[in-house]
């Protein structure tokens, strides 16, 4: 009785509507003429010619994409880990508290996380910085990348890495070889989730920044504070223009590898 | 049973997975709480860092010793005195809660004609459900600006609808802050109601209408129980970090929105008070512990279910 | 090699009767505990080089703990299990001379067929060249050789088994273990692949151990087989032995159909057992010998193929009889399977092949019939 009523279809399209309204008129006026950002002067894209001329945005963003890039990558390496400790390893001795510092970060008020790692930097007297926010960022995606890798390792078919270790693997190899490449789009997924959520965070970076380390999201976050130029609009876009392209393509590929395998299948199936 | 076979010969491997990752979260995740608790216990003071005693190894245990009878709980006092404190943690609660309403309320529906949608669409929807999330938190709310603010979308849209003929004051009060939070979080609520509502087996419905049950009352009896599992993971994916919440009540709120995420910015931002901003996290965090335990055991049944 | 049909012996093989063989496989005393659950309480079992054994009994019966010990992926939490003379204990799966083929054959996603049947050839360090040549001669063997390229999900269920199978016997284990390995399969495939099987395991001259909840894949492939409930053996015999001649009540309804009269032993000389059977209001006499006290409990176990029904009663003096009326039919086409409510209330199942082509057949419901076996059609069990 799966009946797709008027009800719902109202539903999700005002869902959607409601979504993506904001972020439409946030586009569209960045190619606003005028100044103001609200009062519309005729199509225009003289606030991307002036991004390109700013230099301190520019490096803002040259500075996110760094910390966004290494900050995933070891999260990655990390979470994988932990993810592999928390669904392989049975209950060892300090798993609670191990998997308690997983999961609280993940509802963790972003004030409270950046104020603690804050204190603890200047506790140990460690010049804050580039390299600050990057340990910050490494600490909360790494158990992002955590939960999406329990998730799918707690449904990997073991009988596969038995019947690797049984034919004379052994079990490190047998991660590297086997596990590894099957869980991949699991993996990719938490590094792109690590690297947006680092490309995002304003709170956290601005605790645990120093001198001459401004992220994109400061930058922006002081500009709307200041007053607005339809300049901030034109950042906004191309940063969701650069997140659609990942996540469509991510998706397309997707699609296409299921469909892919779901047609071999099927023709595996009618042969004898 | 398979955990017994899987014992690794080469123990050390075994114990360096586990032991990196724990020591990454024991030294950047534990330490700096116990570090924030001991901020809060201190005095604020002119300097770098702005705030006595300062815990010196070279002092010796003695050393350690008077440090600590320096330590004051008058920060937490201030805490109880201080009407703006209590007033922004209730605040916060209040705004919390009823968000969590507002967006259970208002993603319900959307997740439920999701699950509904013909299979093949169920992919691109779920896909045009998140790649909002994808984008920026901040992004989103300062989008927000330009549509409440007097001069901004949503008063020129009702003016030139003739429904108003004055500019409504919607930016810089709450109604502004609750709609931020709508929006922003609603992704957060949608996605693990829909992963209950898509599991749900579609023949339970069947057989309730065989047996004489009308759909709304199908709704609340079958379905509505069904996705709880998706409603509370929801609910504690909004709740939690709504109370803390900075981003949304300093761009959108105004004087009288008390969030006390914004509480704790001005704190230690602008008054530089550091072991005042400490309190106001720590006994934050106490109000959260609770939510945030149960939150964590939730997801390790539901994981341990699913497997 | 000539497909023999499944009779008493099914090849002229028989090392369990051989006081002087070695055991291949040995349980010596074993036993597993998982928490306070013992899956495997204290067992001794022998399997001998060549023989293909079968591990057999309902789920949750320590069969596929058994199994496990074997390959490495459990450890006996007492007692030691022995390879060819070498005790397992502490070795590694990685490092132990037995292959496995899994129930779901666990065959690797992200690999082409060649890549799966390589794989344990490549943890051996084997060179590349002799590698190529042993898989090639591996998927000739399976019949697979054109599909060396594709990926498992491009094959059918079948073929899938077939690279599992493959796989496994790359390495020339000393055993081959088997986990349920006809379950996936539909009847018509069953068929045709255990004759394959078990040609296939007499021609390379391995051990084979399966593992099955299945008495039908146990009787077909099985040289002897370990019939098996809660943690213990109950009985280890040829397919023949365990079918006509179980030793508890247990086997004797595991395997097959059965009907169980329960009696009072009257006598036991003259190796003869002379049973009272009250519920079924018959004397019942068999040529066995029963170390039982006159007086104490036992039942009598007749297949229902070994009873015949007839209209009319036997000629006086014929013992092991009892007359009923017929309660129900159950036609299966090549037998007729006869519901007799004797006048105690008692039912007893007996089959009877339909050799002609009659629609109307001889005896029908409601019908009083006798039924009757012959001494040696049955036993007599004690527990």
């Amino acid at each position: 009785m799966r009946t797709f009523s008027r009800f719902n279809v109202a539903s999700v399209t005002l869902g959607l509507a409601f979504l993506y309204a904001p972020i439409l008129l946030l586009v569209i006026y960045s190619f606003n003429e005028s100044k103001l950002v609200t009062v519309w002067g005729g199509w225009s894209t003289r606030w991307y010619g002036a991004l390109l001329q700013d230099e301190a945005m520019l490096d803002a963003a040259w500075t996110t994409l760094r910390l966004a890039l290494i900050s995933a990558s070891v999260a990655t390496v990390l979470g994988t880990m932990a993810a592999v400790a928390l669904v392989r390893f049975g209950r060892f001795k300090g798993r609670s508290l191990f998997s308690g510092m997983i999961y609280a970060p993940l509802v963790m008020p972003d004030v409270i996380t950046g104020l603690s790692l804050l204190l603890l930097f200047v506790a140990l007297g460690v010049a804050r910085g580039f390299w600050t926010i990057v340990l910050a960022h490494i600490t909360f995606s790494m158990c992002y990348v955590a939960i999406v890798i329990q998730s799918r390792l707690s449904t990997f078919d073991r009988s596969l890495e038995e019947a690797a270790q049984d034919l004379g693997c052994r079990p490190f190899k047998t991660f590297l070889v086997i596990t590894l490449p099957i869980i991949l789009p699991a993996v990719v997924a938490g590094w792109m989730l690590g690297f947006t959520l680092s490309l995002d965070d304003l709170v956290i970076a601005s605790f645990t920044t120093g001198p001459g380390a401004t992220t994109l999201p400061m930058k922006i976050y002081s500009q709307v504070r200041l007053g607005v130029t339809p300049e901030v609009n034109a950042v906004c876009t191309i940063l969701i223009a650069l997140v659609a392209t990942g996540v469509v393509i991510a998706s397309i590929v997707s699609r296409r590898r299921e469909l892919e395998r779901q047609r071999a299948e099927r023709l595996a199936a009618a042969m004898p | 049973m398979a955990g017994e076979g899987d014992k690794e010969r080469s123990g050390w491997t075994r114990w360096l997975v586990v032991a990196i990752p724990y020591a990454w979260l024991l030294i950047f995740f534990l330490v700096p709480f116990v570090i924030v608790v001991k901020i809060s216990v201190s005095t604020p003071l002119i300097g770098q860092p702005p705030y006595t005693p300062t815990f010196d190894i070279t002092g010796g245990i003695a050393g350690l010793f008077a440090s600590a009878r320096q330590l004051v709980v008058d920060n937490y006092i201030f805490l109880t005195k201080d009407a703006l404190y209590w007033k922004s943690y209730l605040s916060s609660l209040w705004i919390a809660v009823t968000s969590t309403f507002l967006v259970l309320l208002f993603s319900y529906p959307i997740a439920y004609g999701m699950a509904r949608a013909p299979r093949a669409w169920q992919p691109s929807l779920l896909m045009l459900i998140i790649l909002p999330f994808w984008t920026s938190f901040l992004i989103r709310v300062y989008a927000w600006i330009g549509i409440l603010k007097k001069e901004g979308f949503l008063n020129q849209l009702l003016m030139w609808l003739h429904i108003i003929h004055e500019p409504l004051t919607i930016l810089n009060t709450n109604w502004a802050v609750y709609i931020g939070i709508v929006y922003s979080y609603m992704p957060f609520m949608i996605l693990p109601l829909y992963a209950a509502l898509e599991r749900l087996d579609g023949t339970l419905l069947e057989a309730a209408s065989d047996l004489g049950c009308p759909p709304t009352r199908s709704f609340w009896q079958i379905t509505f129980p069904l996705s709880l599992p998706g409603v509370i993971a929801g609910s504690f994916l909004v709740f939690i970090p709504v109370t803390g919440e900075f981003v949304i009540p300093d761009l959108l709120g105004g004087h009288t929105t008390l969030m006390i995420g914004k509480t704790l910015w001005d704190e230690f931002f602008s008054n530089r008070d550091w072991p005042l901003a400490s309190a106001v996290a720590v006994v934050l965090l106490i109000l959260l512990v609770v939510p945030i335990v149960i939150f964590q055991n939730q997801e390790q049944k539901r994981l341990e279910r699913e497997s | 090699m000539a497909k023999t049909a499944v009779g008493p012996v099914r090849r002229k093989f028989a090392p369990w009767n051989d006081p002087a063989a070695k055991p291949f496989i040995e349980f010596r005393n074993v036993s597993k505990r998982f928490g306070d659950f013992v899956a495997v309480d204290d067992i001794s079992l022998a399997i001998y080089e060549r023989e293909f054994f079968a591990l057999l009994g309902p789920s949750g019966c320590g069969k596929t703990t058994m199994m496990r010990m074997v390959a490495g992926f459990e450890e006996p939490t007492s007692g030691d299990v022995m390879l060819d003379g070498h005790n397992l204990a502490g070795v590694p799966p990685y490092r132990r001379p037995s292959n496995m083929m899994f129930q779901s054959y666990a065959l690797f996603p992200h690999m082409s067929v060649e890549e799966n049947v390589a794989f344990g050839l490549k943890q051996e360090g084997m060179p590349k060249d002799q590698i190529a040549v042993r898989v090639a001669e591996m998927l000739k063997m399976v019949k697979l050789e054109q599909f060396a390229q594709r990926r498992p999900h491009q094959l059918s269920g079948g073929q899938r088994q077939r690279v599992a199978l493959a796989r496994s016997l790359a390495k020339k284990p000393k055993v081959l273990l088997l986990d349920e390995p006809l379950g996936a399969l539909d009847k018509k495939l069953r068929e045709e692949t255990q004759f394959e099987l078990t040609d296939l395991q007499v021609d390379l001259g391995l051990t084979f151990v399966i593992v099955t909840h299945d008495q039908e894949e146990a009787m077909t492939l099985a040289d002897r087989i370990a019939v098996m409930n809660h943690g213990k053996i109950i009985q280890v015999g040829t397919p023949a032995e365990i079918y006509e001649q179980p030793n508890s009540k247990y086997v004797a309804d595991f395997i097959g159909n059965i009907n169980l009269i329960e009696g009072t032993v009257v006598s036991t000389a003259g190796g003869a057992a002379t049973l009272d059977c009250g519920a079924a209001g018959t004397r019942v006499v068999v040529d066995q010998d029963l170390a039982a006290a006159p007086g104490s409990a036992a039942w009598f176990a007749v297949r229902p193929e070994k009873i015949g029904v007839s209209l009319s009663p036997p000629a006086d003096g014929f013992a092991n009889t009892v007359a009923g009326k017929v309660w129900d039919i159950g036609y299966l086409g090549d037998i007729s399977i006869y519901h007799v409510r004797l006048a105690s209330g008692a039912t007893l199942k007996a089959t009877v092949t339909n050799a002609t082509r009659l629609v109307e057949r001889p005896i029908t419901w409601e019908d009083n019939v006798w039924l009757t076996w012959s001494r040696d059609g049955g036993v007599v069990l004690t527990g």
